[in-house]
């Protein structure tokens, strides 16, 4: 009898249609009952082909793909593309152009964190916490409506400036937006941090240990959290970031609950960012003359800026014409998906939702 | 009798119609016992109905949003268009699936949801049969619809269907220990298992001699195991959305769907309606006729069971089960105990 009582284990796939995979991720999962024994995720499912497209367009022409890349903080794809662009000629950007640059990444930062921060409540059964934090992230894609007439997809950083000058009404309309974020990040916190049930589902659970961080190349918040005090804004300095007062919070749990501890405290730091700039804008030109036919000179450059999921690259070669010779980009995301299966190993399904949320994976940024 | 109360015009239409047509005979009795299905039925499938659109509102007002707006005042008619849109779906039955267990899942779950009421006290006298054995009945007729449920999984033959059956199994059985415990403290003080008892018992103090006064730690209990035994938030695990897409129900289309969808709301009026009988005085009250005290006590439990979905994150399934075993239920036997010595030493 005895021997005939057994148990096998089962493969699920999870997605690549599925709720909670953030895209179209697909998790190839062993389970036993509940526990997951193993987990191989399987990308590729929304490729578009970004990079080899940018090699049949012109430089400029490359900045509204780079929106697709990552469409939840298009600004800061833009901002990166760009930035790798004018290293590779030495083109100088003008200042107000720069404050411009940097409200906007920052503002994206604070629409991405509050997506990711109201997803990861949803992965976990609280459904109203997301309706909130979209409230919020609607007064920021207003403020981006207002500038550049787009709430995804901005177009809006380019090569040698930005598209546009903002309106005069958009610095009221910032102001009071920045007074409320923080007012509402105590909300969340009400709702969520001391919530006894969102710590027992998120305190101790994905445990993501430095040595993994290093190992995997995690980088972004998720790092962060793990102790590993890194943030290319402070140490590996772009733009103007070197102006502005601002702490990288660093947190030493490991775990979920810390992850989404960081984003939250990163949040408020934007905020104080985009104050600062705010007050020190000067007035003048926004954009650098830049031809349409545009050529760098020949070389090789990879530049970096700070994602709201990490560091995100761009490594473009140029051979001297109108088009790169070829753009590779690199996205935090990879890296995240990557170390999952590491983490998740032994917990239960549940878990691995929530792990998937708090480590904020984007699908777009691996599938390119 | 007061004019006000139903039973009074339901004992009048049976004197005044009913007997003098079809006589009290087998037949007069066969036909009361038809109408009385058929208005129980009735009145419940608009409550659930009633419930599901009052459920899509309340969330919206927590969340920021209307709700459904368009259909009637306010959206009040969203659900029956709802409902009309789900019988016009194709009825699917997937090839695999285990055509009988998956056929009669949903009417199982359906009839259990209703065959509750048979013993639930809507008002003074209102009541279809004043089991002796009434909460007994209750406790075990709603412990069917697990079955449904652990069917549903099985029958569809889909994994994330069958994850959802087995941890619903496992829920019920972890929860329905500390819910029984939980009442059986009243029963206890009341000395019947009889529905109607258990309210009279409670009609001191002018109407407010209630249960939830004396036994507060069995009625946190029972309201814990209620919320697991409805499947609601934050112990919805045999459906959760984001981790088994919708559980149990994954493979149902259409109004068998619907059945599933009706019962769960169904369920959820019925453990209100437990709640109100068995701890907050039942039918008692002041003033107002028995059954509005009834109806509006047990909306009132629904409303704190909505309030509980639309805030609250859902626990993982292994805390699920430490939180039923290693809480609830020493905490269900120390209530029984403090209601045992209680009970012996002040001869309530």
């Amino acid at each position: 009898m005895a021997e005939q009582l057994r148990t096998e284990t089962m493969t699920v796939n999870m997605g690549p249609h599925h709720p909670s995979t953030h895209g179209v991720c697909r998790l190839i999962l062993t389970i036993d009952g509940e526990n997951v024994v193993d987990c191989v995720p399987d990308i590729g499912f929304l490729h578009r082909a970004i990079e080899k497209i940018c090699e049949n367009r012109t430089y400029p022409q490359c900045i509204p793909l780079m929106d697709r890349f990552e469409y939840v903080t298009s600004m800061m794809c833009n901002w990166g593309f760009a930035l790798a662009t004018e290293k590779l000629t030495d083109l100088e950007v003008p200042e107000r152009a720069e404050y411009l640059r940097v409200i906007m990444g920052e503002l994206n930062r604070i629409a991405s964190h509050l997506l990711c921060i109201g997803v990861t409540g949803l992965d976990l059964g609280a459904l109203t916490p997301f309706l909130y934090t979209f409230r919020e992230r609607e007064d920021i894609l207003d403020l981006f409506e207002m500038t550049c007439g787009q709430r995804l997809t901005y177009n809006y950083i380019r090569i040698g400036g930005v598209a546009r000058d903002i309106p005069p009404e958009f610095y009221p309309k910032c102001r009071q937006f920045l007074d409320k974020i923080d007012a509402k990040c105590d909300d969340y916190e009400k709702v969520l941090t001391e919530n006894p049930i969102w710590i027992a589902r998120n305190k101790g659970v994905g445990i993501l240990t430095e040595q993994l961080v290093l190992d995997y190349a995690v980088s972004g918040p998720s790092a962060r959290a793990s102790g590993v005090n890194f943030d290319i804004r402070k140490h590996d300095t772009y733009s103007i970031y070197d102006r502005f007062n601002f702490d990288v919070p660093v947190f030493h749990g490991c775990d979920s609950y810390d992850r989404y501890r960081a984003r939250m405290a990163e949040i408020r730091q934007s905020a104080r960012i985009v104050r600062q700039a705010l007050d020190q804008m000067p007035e003048g030109e926004i954009r650098a003359k830049v031809s349409p036919k545009f050529k760098p000179k020949v070389g090789e450059v990879y530049s970096r800026v700070e994602n709201s999921r990490g560091e995100m690259g761009f490594h473009i070669i140029s051979d001297g014409t109108v088009k790169p010779y070829r753009v590779r980009a690199r996205g935090g995301s990879y890296n995240h998906l990557l170390v999952t299966p590491e983490i998740v190993k032994g917990l239960k399904i549940a878990d691995l939702v929530a792990i998937f949320a708090s480590l904020d994976i984007i699908m777009p940024e691996i599938d390119r | 009798m007061d004019k006000l109360e139903l039973a009074y015009w339901i004992g009048l239409l049976k004197d005044q119609v009913i007997t003098p047509i079809f006589g009290d005979g087998a037949f007069g009795v066969l036909v009361q016992n038809v109408i009385v299905a058929f208005a129980v039925f009735g009145l419940l499938s608009l409550i659930a109905l009633f419930l599901v659109w009052w459920e899509r509102k309340i969330s919206a007002h927590i969340q920021q949003r209307f709700g459904p707006m368009m259909t009637g005042w306010h959206g009040v008619l969203q659900t029956i268009a709802d409902a009309v849109k789900l019988i016009q779906k194709e009825d699917i039955t997937p090839k695999v699936a285990d055509r009988a267990v998956f056929f009669w899942a949903p009417i199982i779950c359906f009839a259990c949801a209703f065959a509750a009421y048979v013993v639930i006290p809507w008002g003074d006298g209102l009541i279809v049969s004043d089991l002796n054995v009434g909460i007994l009945y209750i406790i075990a007729i709603t412990t069917f619809t697990i079955i449904s449920l652990l069917m549903a999984g099985w029958g569809s033959n889909n994994k994330y269907a069958l994850l959802g059956g087995m941890r619903s199994a496992a829920q019920a059985v972890s929860y329905e220990v500390p819910l029984a415990l939980s009442i059986l403290g009243v029963v206890m003080v009341s000395g019947s298992m009889s529905m109607q008892e258990i309210v009279k018992a409670q009609s001191g103090w002018g109407g407010f001699h209630w249960n939830i006064f004396f036994q507060p730690l069995g009625f946190f209990i029972y309201i814990i195991a209620a919320t697991a035994e409805a499947n609601r938030t934050p112990f919805d695990l045999p459906e959760a959305e984001q981790e088994l897409i919708a559980g149990f129900n994954v493979e149902y289309s259409g109004m068998k769907f619907a059945m599933f969808f009706l019962a769960e709301f169904v369920n959820m009026f019925t453990v209100s309606a437990i709640a109100t009988t068995v701890f907050l005085g039942g039918w008692n009250g002041p003033i107002l006729p028995s059954w509005v005290w009834f109806l509006g006590k047990t909306l009132f439990m629904v409303f704190l069971f909505m309030m509980f979905r639309w805030t609250y994150p859902r626990l993982r399934v292994d805390q699920l089960m430490e939180f039923a075993w290693k809480v609830l239920l020493p905490l269900a036997f120390l209530n029984i105990l403090y209601v045992g010595v209680v009970a012996k030493w002040l001869n309530w």
